[in-house]
């Protein structure tokens, strides 16, 4: 109050005041970007879009590859024949990845040999994990391209990667790692549910 | 140019910047030694609102982009696609239409500011100049803005003024086959309005803001006392009056931007649609090119131009020529108001009800733009348009408050013109119309009375005041 | 004359002159037919459910509400986890109670579909004259006192192709659908004109009593002006916090301003 003070600048005030103007300001900043910033996640059009896909199961045939669509991803559902599980555990010698060990290709409950929930019916995301491209389904045994090893499997025409009945990679082929197996569970026997997990693995 | 190599005195990051860009040199050429008159008031505000409200509407326009469907058959999903379906998204889509309207008021009262101060005067004609520029692609802007939503309103509104064109002697009718694209206001019409709305005018309005800003810093900010601060300077060549842009008026400007945003968000949380004012009812319905709207009226912020278009009714095309000729007037302004003084604060009293007068006008042509037309809103739109144009004649008039007499001839020869007109637009066998013309003769009369009557009459009203040499308040 | 008073002149004159020329000419004509209050109220779920339910029984057979998804309009009115619904309840309730529409496959439509029609508007538009509009948005083209007032304003007409008119929709192509609820009402010839609501008097009852009817219609109505903006449940509260916001942002920045100026005389 006194006419010394009013001739010297509070320079301590001025810092202070400008720090929490500046603090309070980019609060208010933040907040301003937040609506921008989730205008780029999925829109409610993109989530239907990529809703759970229901299939039914109770029409597919011992040896039957079926594709549905999910999130515009071919998902294969294969019901697999007693003969092609038994022939899974002869190729582990020969994969990169036959107990499923890393982690981001399949849910935890279908980390098992045979990677499936219920043993026949085999749910595969059908996208090579080398460069995308979908591979063709080759059940059969010992083709003449493919050799006299071959029990089954899939072939990808693009870089000839290789997999076998339960969607693992072979080695020494350009994709490095199992073919991805998406979320899922049964609702009852016959209906399969793509896209969640459905609680209890 | 500065000689090779550039030296600089800063050190770190910013010395090696300022080698080879002179950002210290801009730095205190507009903010720390750019000197603006101490005595700015509340007037002076809606510059800088005015940039905000343009940076508002290219974030929340780039936003929109990213959603928004430019095709007449998805435009209008699009945009409730926006609404409800992307997160966030109907804060961006109000804040936008918001922010539209919010730019026109702003920029109404940055324009009157210049009225009030006389800032188009003296060296500054040309910041007036592009000032005028920027609100034509304002008004370009926002008329191609108002279509993208592919509403009744949209399309109808669109259809009425690339009809304008049409009235065009000669080449009217290609030319508005040239413009839209096809036969009627359709899909390319949309598409290639939305490639100016967002690309092409966006780029020249920074470009505008940009040279308006250098323009007016290489004069020197004008004030509300209308004094040159640059004449009195002291030992340093600081003028007296100035002060540093930085940090003076940056610390001032933010809670005046505060308070602005208050009002903004306030709008856009609690009444985006502002009676169907910002946000029309009738833009809630799809466009439908066979179902014409009961009530066609362009955005409030045209509707002053849009009373002045349909209250010339010689022809349509001279109608248009009146609705353009009312804002080429504007950019006039500097040649007519030739009075030495520039703030109101020192002119006659006449000078100061012409301005008051010309606000009230603007506003109740808006007003009449709005609503439809009955034969005495017919005719006060005609009145209200003349009394726009007087204004500039009055202003021209005012130049000079030396030769009192001559305000005598103004008057005279003026309210004979109203009167001529009126002897020749009257038509006794509409006796509706007729009669209106005959009883609101009044307005512009009395308008020309207060302003120009009254001055010859009562020296009073005509004194100026000595424009002091240091600012007031 | 000081510079302040004239400022104060200056203010003052003009709005008075707006008023005043504005107000010597009268203004501007009225707007039509008077409409009733509806009285919209988003904390009424029980209404906004009820409403939400007529509509999808009453009208989703011919009107669309294209924009709006099921699952959307199932969390705005209030199944959802606050009110303790499970993700399968509200799936369950969704499908029962508001999906009647089909893929091509026969299936239901998932809830997250937009809440389309199965009615052809080309036939409407033959049978009615006039196509079908969808009404996601009629809440905001019209308004919600115009959308209640419309569902009370049907009155017998014998000269219209359905037999009906409607007081604020002068020849309107749609049938009165509710008719057999709210009875059928005629209308007294209306001296008011534009500028009172018309009398109308329930000459043949239906299934419902006027209070009953009342109720229905003004859920109605709630539901269709939630779906024309399902944001404005949510924006309000968020003006609040902004606001209280920018208060002490405002603070801040008047303080910094004035401690700044002190530099300045």
């Amino acid at each position: 109050m006194s006419d010394s003070d009013s001739n010297t600048v509070n320079k301590g005030r001025r810092r202070m005041l400008i720090a929490a103007t500046s603090v309070v300001g980019a609060a208010g900043t933040a907040a301003f970007a937040t609506p921008l910033l989730i205008s780029w996640m999925p829109s409610e059009r993109a989530k239907a879009a990529g809703a759970p896909v229901e299939a039914n199961i109770s029409k597919i045939e011992p040896g039957q590859l079926v594709r549905v669509i999910w999130r515009g991803k071919p998902i294969w559902l294969v019901r697999r024949t007693d003969q092609m599980i038994k022939d899974l555990p002869s190729n582990d010698a020969m994969l990169k990845d036959p107990t499923s060990s890393v982690e981001t290709q399949q849910p935890a409950y279908t980390k098992n040999a045979i990677r499936s929930r219920k043993p026949e019916m085999l749910v595969l995301i059908g996208i090579c994990t080398h460069l995308g491209c979908s591979p063709t389904y080759r059940p059969e045994l010992a083709p003449a391209d493919l050799g006299a090893a071959w029990k089954g499997g899939w072939y990808c025409p693009c870089h000839g990667s290789r997999f076998d009945l339960a969607g693992r990679v072979f080695k020494n082929v350009p994709a490095p790692t199992n073919l991805v197996i998406p979320p899922h569970y049964y609702k009852t026997d016959d209906l399969l549910l793509i896209g969640e997990d459905g609680g209890a693995a | 140019m500065a000689a090779y190599p550039r030296t600089t005195e800063a050190t770190g990051v910013l010395g090696w910047i300022d080698e080879r860009f002179p950002i210290l040199e801009t730095w205190k050429a507009h903010m720390s030694e750019y000197y603006a008159p101490k005595n700015f008031n509340v007037w002076y505000y809606f510059g800088v609102l005015a940039m905000l409200v343009l940076v508002i509407q290219i974030v929340s326009g780039i936003f929109l982009t990213m959603h928004y469907k430019p095709d007449s058959e998805l435009a209008f999903a699009s945009v409730e696609y926006i609404m409800r379906d992307v997160p966030g998204g109907w804060f961006i889509r109000y804040m936008h239409s918001t922010g539209a309207s919010a730019f026109f008021i702003v920029v109404y009262f940055h324009m009157f500011r210049g009225l009030m101060y006389g800032s188009y005067k003296g060296k500054r004609e040309l910041v007036w100049l592009i000032g005028m520029a920027l609100y034509l692609a304002l008004m370009a802007e926002a008329f191609m803005g108002y279509m993208l939503p592919w509403g009744q309103m949209s399309f109808w509104g669109a259809q009425v003024i690339i009809n304008l064109f049409q009235t065009i002697p000669v080449v009217g009718d290609s030319l508005s086959v040239w413009i839209r694209g096809d036969f009627v206001i359709s899909d390319p019409t949309l598409n290639r309005l939305f490639a100016f709305h967002v690309a092409a005018v966006p780029l020249i309005l920074v470009a505008l803001v940009f040279v308006h800003i250098v323009a007016l810093h290489t004069v020197g900010s004008n004030n509300p006392d209308g004094i040159e601060i640059k004449a009195l300077k002291d030992d340093k060549g600081v003028p007296l009056d100035g002060i540093p842009f930085h940090p003076y008026y940056t610390v001032h400007d933010i809670p005046a931007i505060v308070v602005f945003l208050m009002a903004f968000f306030a709008i856009i949380f609690f009444m985006p649609e502002m009676g169907g004012y910002f946000l029309e009812h009738a833009n809630f319905e799809p466009a439908n090119p066979l179902k014409t709207p009961v009530h066609i009226a362009p955005v409030w912020y045209f509707t002053p131009f849009y009373t002045i278009l349909r209250a010339v009714t010689l022809s349509p095309f001279m109608g248009t020529l009146a609705m353009f000729g009312a804002i080429i007037m504007l950019f006039l302004l500097p040649w007519l108001d030739r009075n030495p003084i520039k703030s109101w604060r020192y002119r006659n009293t006449a000078h100061m009800l012409n301005l008051a007068i010309f606000a009230a006008v603007f506003m109740i042509l808006g007003y009449l733009g709005v609503k439809p037309v009955t034969p005495e809103l017919k005719e006060l739109g005609v009145r209200m348009t003349e009394i726009y144009f007087l204004f500039f004649i009055v202003i021209f008039a005012h130049s000079n408050s030396e030769k009192v007499g001559r305000y005598l001839v103004w008057f005279l020869v003026l309210a004979a013109a109203i009167v001529a007109i009126d002897f020749y637009r009257a038509n006794p066998e509409d006796a509706e119309s007729y009669g209106q013309i005959w009883w609101q003769m009044i307005w512009p009369i009395a308008y020309l009375a207060m302003t120009l009557l009254l001055p010859f009459l009562m020296r009073g009203c005509n004194a100026e005041k000595a424009v002091p040499e240091r600012v007031t308040s | 004359m000081s510079n302040s008073i004239r400022k104060w002149i200056f203010v003052l004159i003009v709005p008075l002159l707006v008023f005043g020329i504005l107000g010597s000419v009268g203004g501007g004509a009225g707007h039509g037919v008077a409409l009733q209050s509806a009285n919209v109220n988003f904390d009424d779920k029980a209404s906004m459910q009820r409403g939400a339910k007529y509509f999808q029984n009453y009208c989703s057979g011919c009107h669309s509400l294209r924009f709006s998804r099921f699952n959307r309009v199932a969390k705005d009115i209030g199944l959802n986890a606050e009110n303790g619904f499970s993700e399968d309840d509200v799936k369950t309730l969704i499908n029962e109670n508001l999906i009647f529409i089909r893929d091509a496959e026969g299936k239901k439509v998932k809830t997250g579909s937009l809440m389309k029609t199965a009615y052809n508007s080309k036939a409407a538009a033959q049978a009615f004259g006039a196509s079908v509009p969808d009404l996601s948005l009629v809440g905001r083209s019209r308004g919600a006192d115009w959308i209640y007032s419309y569902l009370n304003g049907f009155y017998l007409d014998p000269s219209r192709p359905t037999g009906m008119n409607n007081t604020v929709f002068k020849d309107v192509g749609m049938p009165h659908v509710l008719g057999n609820l709210q009875g059928w009402q005629t209308l007294e010839h209306s001296e008011g004109g534009e500028h009172g609501v018309p009398k109308l008097t329930l000459s043949k009852p239906g299934s419902m009593t006027g209070a009953e009817y009342d109720k229905l219609t003004r859920d109605i109505t709630n539901f269709l002006a939630y779906v024309s903006e399902p944001a404005q449940l949510s924006r309000k509260m968020y003006g609040i916090f902004t606001l209280l916001f920018l208060f002490v942002l405002f603070g801040f920045a008047y303080a910094l301003s004035k401690e700044y100026w002190k530099d300045i005389h």
